[in-house]
Order: structure tokens, then sequence, then C-alpha cells
């Protein structure tokens, strides 16, 4: 039975134009919706196939605004049973303070009686890409940490995980507690049904504040790289194209 | 004192590396100087002689190579010690390694066991007082100015936020032995084994001269025909969007974009794509990029240098009839 902590972000849903506010701090997400990270995702998903594998539960967290409510439910629509909200503004918190928020988490559900074998998390967020947030949090806990894994399973009392290297695909064997975190592509995650999105709105959510004041990111200001300016040369439409196509691809020496 | 983790293959230092170390050069030039000093961990596929000799080229002092059955395998806590051990050896004040997943992972280490913070994917710095870095942020579509102010500064640098070019006057590449302490508890989480790469059905996507994308205008899983024949014709490999791969239309490893490949092609051939920030994440630098696209205003066709405004399976399969009548012509 391995009782998991699947730990997720609400991110601004970056896929179309991305606007900052006002004051460069943040990415305006007003227009544009929230998500939760790709490897997050992966992340919650795996989560639960090995809560329901071995019989043990799947809890998800999250430090953020109150909104960030909606990205908790999505997980438990999906198959988590509990989570925990850290009610905060992200933006006044850095990596090294979410990591020790979400060890002060695992350490008071501990204090609780519901200890966590294992916390999954996203290799990195969408929005900060700061890749760290796992490797501090298990410096903080004292745990061993895999890194970027894909596939994580837990065989007998070690969590098995699979990482992609750039020699092939490399196995890592740790007995639990551990922390790893996930790379989007090893599995799918599942879309919610309808019956567990009804659940998932039933689920009490365990409200926490922050335990300790927060350091902060270091950040001066977010900035848009400067527009580059569209030179393209329409090289003709539909079909007609195809000549001025391979007479480029000639120019470029590219036709076998 | 700069000290920075090289990543080798047989070959030496990987071209992130050397692009690293020539960003840190100019760090270097801004410091008044500060000698750059290079850590490399375990056994090596090429000769610490001869990677020694490359570094130098590019400006490196000493090349520190930390030995050991610590590094018989990887594991990103020990190797973090090896780079503490030469930093703390050296008395390095900055700290870095290219933004590759193990430079990413072992910096992480590197700052929580030393509590600073870390600057991922750095692609300029403003000024050393304050050291004020930019780094890429949302995959690449917005960059963040972070203030350094603790020591040793820690980041990583983005691929291709510089051109690897060798130093105008070499340094001394000396060859270090090191041999740093690790503590038991480093070594519980490294690699038990390993295992060659599955055969690569995108055809070596990450260092294809040409590469065929497809975007969600393929409209199904059959709709790859003619590209896979333009994809042969070119001799290129084919990678696609997200949603291609979300769709289920084509497997995850030929997905281009921020959480899959990231290509520099020679030509990337985007049919279909409308580029979003994510997929422009991975292609952006593409030497030369031709859009085929409906939409003359979608993100791929304006900033592509060369479009055909239509639709893939009319310009497609055109494209493919006029190679084959130019190469039976002649």
């Amino acid at each position: 039975m391995v009782d998991v902590l699947v730990c997720v972000k609400r991110v601004v849903d970056s896929s179309g134009e991305v606007v900052l506010t006002d004051d460069g701090q943040s990415v305006d997400g007003r227009f544009a919706g929230y998500t939760m990270s790709n490897h997050e995702e992966c992340a919650v998903e795996l989560a639960v196939q090995i809560a329901s594998a071995t019989g043990g539960t799947a809890t998800v967290a999250t430090l953020g605004e109150p909104e960030a409510v909606e990205q908790l439910r999505a997980a438990l629509a999906v198959g988590c049973t509990a989570a925990t909200h850290v009610e905060a503004d992200p933006a006044a918190f850095g990596p090294a303070d979410v990591a020790r928020e979400l060890a002060a988490v695992v350490r008071a559900h501990e204090a609780e009686g519901r200890p966590h074998d294992l916390v999954l998390l996203g290799n990195d967020a969408a929005d900060s890409g700061d890749f760290q947030v796992g490797i501090r949090l298990a410096y903080e806990l004292g745990r061993p940490v895999v890194n970027g894994a894909a596939l994580v399973e837990v065989e007998d009392d070690a969590v098995v995980a699979r990482v992609k290297s750039p020699d092939g695909r490399e196995t890592y064997r740790v007995s639990l507690p551990a922390v790893v975190t996930v790379l989007e592509g090893g599995v799918e995650p599942r879309y919610p049904t309808v019956p567990g999105r009804m659940k998932a709105k039933k689920v009490e959510i365990e409200q926490r504040t922050p335990a300790a004041e927060p350091r902060g990111s270091k950040r001066k200001r977010l900035l848009l790289p400067p527009p580059q300016p569209s030179d393209v040369q329409v090289l003709g439409k539909g079909a007609d194209a195809a000549p001025a196509v391979v007479d480029l691809f000639e120019k470029l020496g590219v036709l076998r | 004192m700069i000290l920075v983790l090289v990543e080798t293959d047989a070959n030496g230092a990987v071209e992130v590396s050397c692009e690293t170390i020539t960003f840190l050069r100019r760090l270097s030039a801004e410091g008044g100087g500060v000698p750059i000093d290079a850590v490399a961990i375990g056994e090596l596929a090429c000769s610490p002689e001869q990677l020694a000799s490359q570094l130098a080229s590019y400006g490196v002092r000493d090349v520190h190579h930390a030995t050991g059955e610590a590094f018989a395998s990887y594991g990103g806590a020990a190797w973090a010690a090896a780079v503490q051990g030469v930093r703390q050896a050296t008395g390095a004040v900055v700290v870095s390694a290219a933004g590759t997943p193990r430079g990413m992972e072992v910096l992480a280490h590197v700052a929580a066991r030393t509590g600073v913070a870390m600057a991922a994917n750095v692609v300029a710095f403003e000024g050393l007082a304050p050291f004020t870095v930019t780094r890429q942020v949302v995959g690449g579509s917005a960059l963040e100015e972070m203030v350094l102010d603790e020591r040793p500064a820690v980041f990583t640098v983005a691929g291709h936020a510089v051109e690897a070019l060798p130093a105008e006057t070499p340094a001394a590449g000396n060859l270090v032995a090191s041999s740093p302490e690790v503590g038991a508890a480093d070594l519980v989480a490294r690699v038990v084994s390993s295992e060659p790469p599955p055969p690569d059905l995108s055809g070596g996507l990450k260092s294809a001269r040409v590469v065929v994308g497809a975007g969600r205008g393929a409209g199904s899983a059959d709709g790859f025909g003619d590209l896979l024949e333009l994809t042969e014709l070119l001799d290129a490999s084919l990678g696609v969007s997200r949603v291609v791969t979300s769709l289920g239309w084509r497997p995850h490893h030929e997905q281009v974009g921020q959480t899959g490949s990231r290509i520099s092609p020679d030509l990337y051939v985007a049919c279909g794509i409308s580029g979003a920030i994510q997929h422009w994440a991975g292609c952006a630098t593409a030497k030369t990029i031709l859009a085929v696209n409906t939409d003359a205003e979608a993100p791929m066709v304006t900033k592509a240098h060369y479009a055909v405004i239509g639709d893939l399976h009319e310009v497609v399969p055109a494209i493919n009839e006029e190679i084959r009548r130019r190469r039976s012509a002649g």
C-alpha cells in the first residue's frame, strides 16, 4: 500500500499569446485561462496508477491563490482522493519557499498519521521553468530524489523510475520514502468522467496557511522578447507553388 | 573563479558545454579576467588529455577530473558532491552548466546543498553589481530578469544562447585529478541499469539536417502518407506538434516543442502547424523555416522565412511530384 502525494501548480495556459501584467511581475492569465503543467498531468496520472495498483491513496497538494482549488479539483476528478491547499500568493514564493511549504505539508500529514511514502512533482513548471522544486523538497525531507522520470512504478518497498538519457534509458531503484519528478511522455493523462467531476466537487479540501515567510524568487521583472519583424517570402498558393518550393530545396542543397 | 560542469561524449566536451564556456568567457572578461575551471565527472568516453586540450582552446585554466567508485554510474547527488568539492577547493564564486536535463539536475542539487538560488536557462547577463541575469521562462516566450546576489551564483545556460567559439587566447587546460568525498546518502539514488535507446523511428530528430513537421492540418492518423513520402524524399526526420501526439496520431518521441525535442535543422518544413509558442520553442533555432498553411496570418507563417499558403494535402503531393519529376528528368 503506497500513499502518494502529488504536487501541482496553477499556471497560465500559454498556448496562445503571452501577455504580462502591468507591473511586469507575472503572466496575465485573465483571458488565457489556467491549467496545470503538462509534466504534472502525467505525475497525477502516475500517482493515481500507483495508488490503485498498491491499494494506497493519492493526495494532491498545491501552493497558490484561492483559485488554485480548480487544479486540485481537476486532479480529484481523475482519481486523487484528498487535496491540500496552501493558500498564498505564488508570486511571492521562490522555488526554495515552495519546497519548504510542501515539506511542511508532508510533515503535518505524517504527524496526523497519514504519511506519504512517495512524493511526485512535475520536472519543472510551465511558467517559471525553475527545474528545482522537487530536488529542494527532497533535501528538506532528507529523502532520495530521482529527476525527470517518464515511468514510475513501485516494487516491494522501492520505487523504480525510468529516465530517458542521452545514452538511452536509465533505471533507478530507490527505497521508499522518496521523491520523484516526472517528465511528460511516459503515460497518457486520463480525462475526467462526469461522475469523477461530480465526486471531486464534494471532496473537502484541506486548507493550510504558509509555515514561514517567503524569501522570494529574486525576480526583478518579466519582459517579452522583442517582436521579430515578419520578412516571410511567400512562394505561392496551393499546388502551384511546388516548383518554387523545390527550387528552394535545390538552393539550400537539401535534395538527395 | 568560475567553475563549469562539462558533459562529454566520445569527441570531448559536447557542443552545449562549449557554448556555456563561451558564455562564461564573456562573464569572465566583464569581471576583469576571472579564471574559468571545468569539472568532468566519472569515466569519460574521450581521453581526459584530449578533453583538457579541447577546453584549453576555449579558455579553460584547469580541468578537474573527478573519478572514483562513487561515479561508476550516474547519480545527481553524487555528481553535485563532486562539483561542490571542486568548488570548495577552488573557491569558485560562480557555478554553471549547460541547460541540459543533467546540467539542470546537478546544479539544482548544488543550489539546494549550498542554500542559494539557481537561475535556469540563462541567455544573458546585465551587470555584476548586482549580478543580474536574463533567463527564458514560459518555454522561451518570455524572459525574466533575476538577481543572483548570493555566492556561489548558480545558473545554467540555455542551449544556443551563444555560438560556441574558441578563445582568442587559449588557456593552460591543466588536467587536475580529483577524488571528492561523497556521502553514503548521495549514492542512494543513482542509475542501476541502462539500456540503449529504442530504435529511433523519428530518424534522429534532434540531429536531423532536414525536418518535415506536421500539425493538426494533417487531419487524422491516416493523413501522414504524403508527409512521410516528403520526409523520405528529403532524407529528413518527421517531427510533429503536441496536438498530433495528444490526439494519438503519432508517438510522443516525434514531438517537437517545449516538452518534446528541440531541433536545429538546416531546413524545417512546417506543414499544417499554427505555431503555438510551445512548438516554436522547439524549432526557433532552425536555420530556414518553410511554412505550409491555409492561414496566412498563422504565427508559423509570419515567423517563417518562406511560406506556401494552402492545404498541405494539396501542396505536399505537388511538391513530391515535382521532386520526382526533376529526378526522372535529370
